[in-house]
């Protein structure tokens, strides 16, 4: 987009900024026991607060009340909406972004705020309106605006119960994710994905294949001995460029670690810990931990490493506690 | 025979770009701007500048710098490699060549879209065999693949070895992101938090967690360095240069040196810090306050210690004592750090170490500030510089 393309875009899609998507509208059922009884056994929300009238009635809300976080629930289309979309105006400012290639979507978050419970009986009604749309932002999915919208819900006297505040990205996917999409329907797999793998040259090649056989090697100078690891062309100790390698044992002891939490790199499987090894040979080695909790990992523990398929594509020496 | 470069050459301006997560300008576009304000602030034009000094890592041509500002003919150029290892071995290259006679006056320079560009944290990989790419290919199959991984696990080390713990961490962070609540500049302006916030940010890479972690940002900074006697005739007071050096120390990787004895330690700087003392007779005692490189809150306490502000394994204590604190031994950071004003590869950190010296910090401790340390990235090679006033 030129910028002059741009600030129309911007300039019209502003217009939108204070306008209803909705009037206020009654929900399609009051509250009632019935639908707050099966949202809790979806949810898994054992409150008796909420399901036990003689509990409820004791308890401080002197009576049944709904989940507060049921709020949305009272002002739902209803099963018919994912055949039927509703043309609003939501929907009509999501066509203008999709025109100009924005045609991702992700809900990103919702606050919701609460003035009073909602008890069974209660009528609820929502008004929705777009409350913001943000600048242009550059974000991990692709380049967005973010869209706000808040619902304030009232009942039967006028009175607000509470509102919801709901946040879009409306962003431009990248080429893979479009390709995704466009590739979606078709019988075409899409392979899944793999670690990323160690490009291989003259220094490092002959390493990663003894791994692919299922061995550890270490390089051993021929000349004084002395093991090296990574693999480099030259022995530090004796400047001699002859070398050859002997099998680790893959035994010896962490000498330092981090559980990577973000970011999640897909081909990776999380948990995730990775180490600095001891060798008892004598030489490091960085690699995973696995077959205990993260949690039990400690500076010191005695591991025991064997080469493993880890993926499709990828043989990796993993280190297991030794007992 | 040595030849001292100690107050040979002085730094006569600095600038900043507006620091933002996205620029909507090139990187080009943001390290001319800040050399022109760096040049302003010295009361210099481009016709003024003879040599250029910036990171291998930076995108902006050197000659393209030159042409765009309309800078005259350049007789010094070079770039010093190692991501923010190169901070203030920049300041190095520059401070040889102005004190040597290759160039009278130089500018050094880092702009980068650090956010909406290529982000740090989005790791190392590639189809490319290069000794790099082989390199970060012992780290990536394992899932070991950016900045913050790598420093994780040397602080996981030291934290086992000296008994540091997430006091220490908060400390640091709450330290430098109070100052930035003061500084317009700094992203985190007027946004301090409390010990509960920090616990509840999510977990990066272990022990490290979000706020631990320095900012990704859009911005350029430049310094410029001339002769000592040329500073006295400019606009701003001159920041001497009294020691610069940097280092790479035996047996190291880039950010992951694992196979050395000890990897809770980081020599490269101790070495670099004994040099810079050398070159001027400075000792711990003699600086003031300090800009330190802060990629991540733990790498700031081992700093302490390579400088000689405490002995080794003692920096949490240091900073649990309010070291850091403008009231404190050595108040640092004072514009936010890269963890709380931006992340522009420690050249803002030049930037706010000369300010300290003129007096113009916006956190400007009460005390007189002689002398400032200022320090480069480190796990990767790296240095620091001493300055001082102009007597």
């Amino acid at each position: 987009m030129t910028p002059e393309a741009k600030k129309d875009f911007e300039d019209r899609i502003q217009t939108y900024v204070g306008r209803e998507i909705s009037a206020r509208k009654r929900g399609l059922d009051d509250v009632n026991k019935v639908m707050v009884r099966q949202w809790c056994e979806v949810m898994g929300d054992n409150n008796p607060v909420y399901t036990d009238e003689e509990f409820a009635a004791r308890s401080s809300k002197g009576g049944l009340i709904a989940p507060p976080t049921m709020l949305q629930v009272w002002g739902m289309e209803g099963y018919s909406m994912a055949n039927e979309p509703k043309e609003d105006l939501q929907r009509e400012l999501h066509k203008i972004f999709d025109a100009q290639g924005y045609s991702g979507v992700l809900g990103t978050n919702c606050d919701l705020e609460f003035k009073r419970d909602l008890r069974p009986g209660d009528q609820v009604y929502a008004r929705e309106v777009i409350e913001s749309i943000s600048e242009q932002k550059a974000t991990s999915r692709g380049l967005g605006y973010f869209i706000e919208t808040r619902t304030v819900f009232t009942d039967q006297s006028g009175e607000e119960v509470g509102n919801m505040k709901f946040r879009v990205l409306k962003f431009v996917p990248d080429q893979a994710t479009q390709d995704a999409a466009a590739g979606a329907g078709e019988s075409e797999k899409v392979a899944a994905p793999t670690r990323i793998h160690s490009p291989r040259g003259h220094d490092n090649a002959w390493w990663w294949e003894a791994v692919d056989q299922g061995k550890v090697l270490i390089q051993r100078c021929k000349s004084c001995q002395t093991l090296r690891h990574p693999p480099r062309p030259m022995c530090g100790e004796c400047q001699s460029m002859e070398w050859d390698s002997i099998e680790s044992a893959l035994q010896g002891t962490v000498f330092s670690f981090t559980q990577i939490h973000y970011p999640k790199v897909p081909g990776y499987q999380y948990p995730l810990v990775c180490a600095v090894i001891s060798l008892n040979e004598g030489t490091r080695l960085v690699a995973n931990v696995v077959g205990c909790d993260p949690e039990d990992v400690t500076i010191g523990m005695p591991v025991k490493g064997v080469v493993e398929q880890v993926d499709e594509a990828t043989m990796l020496p993993q280190f297991y506690p030794a007992g | 025979m040595t030849i001292s470069v100690t107050d040979k050459t002085a730094i006569v301006g600095v600038g900043n770009t507006e620091f933002s997560k996205n620029s909507g300008v090139s990187e080009l576009s943001l390290a001319v701007e800040a050399i022109r304000i760096a040049l302003d602030d010295a009361g210099l034009k481009p016709g003024d500048v003879d040599g250029l000094c910036t990171f291998t890592m930076d995108s902006s041509d050197e000659i393209e710098v030159a042409r765009a500002l309309g800078c005259n003919d350049l007789t010094f150029y070079s770039r010093v490699p190692y991501g923010g290892g190169a901070a203030t071995g920049t300041l190095h290259q520059a401070v040889m060549a102005v004190a040597t006679g290759m160039a009278t006056t130089v500018v050094c320079y880092r702009a980068l879209n650090g956010r909406s560009g290529h982000r740090f944290s989005g790791g190392v990989s590639g189809d490319i065999i290069t000794a790099d790419a082989m390199h970060w290919g012992w780290y990536t199959p394992y899932g070991l693949m950016t900045p913050a991984s790598w420093v994780a696990m040397f602080t996981q080390r030291y934290m086992h070895l000296s008994g540091c713990t997430r006091d220490a961490l908060f400390e640091v962070a709450w330290t430098t992101r109070n100052h930035a609540a003061n500084n317009p500049a700094a992203f985190f302006h007027n946004r301090t938090f409390d010990r509960a916030e920090y616990d509840s940010q999510k977990k990066i890479c272990d022990p490290l967690t979000l706020y631990d972690c320095c900012q990704e940002s859009d911005g350029g900074s430049a310094v410029v360095i001339t002769t000592a006697e040329r500073a006295r005739d400019l606009r701003q007071p001159g920041v001497l240069v009294k020691g610069v050096a940097q280092c790479a120390a035996r047996d190291m990787e880039q950010m992951t040196s694992f196979y050395r004895e000890e990897i809770a330690a980081i020599p490269e700087m101790d070495i670099a810090a004994g040099q810079a003392y050398a070159q001027c007779g400075l000792t711990p005692d003699d600086i003031d306050a300090a800009v330190i490189y802060d990629a991540f809150t733990p790498i700031v306490l081992w700093q302490l210690e390579s400088w000689g502000f405490c002995k080794y394994g003692e920096a949490a204590d240091f900073v649990l004592d309010g070291g850091l604190r403008l009231d404190g031994r050595l108040p640092t950071n004072t514009h936010g750090g890269q963890l709380s004003e931006a992340y522009v590869h420690g050249i803002n950190g030049i930037v706010e170490a000369a300010r300290l010296v003129r007096g113009t910090s916006v956190n400007q401790p009460k005390k007189s500030v002689q002398h400032a340390l200022v320090t480069s990235g480190v796990g990767v090679p790296t240095g620091g510089a001493l300055l001082g006033a102009m007597t």
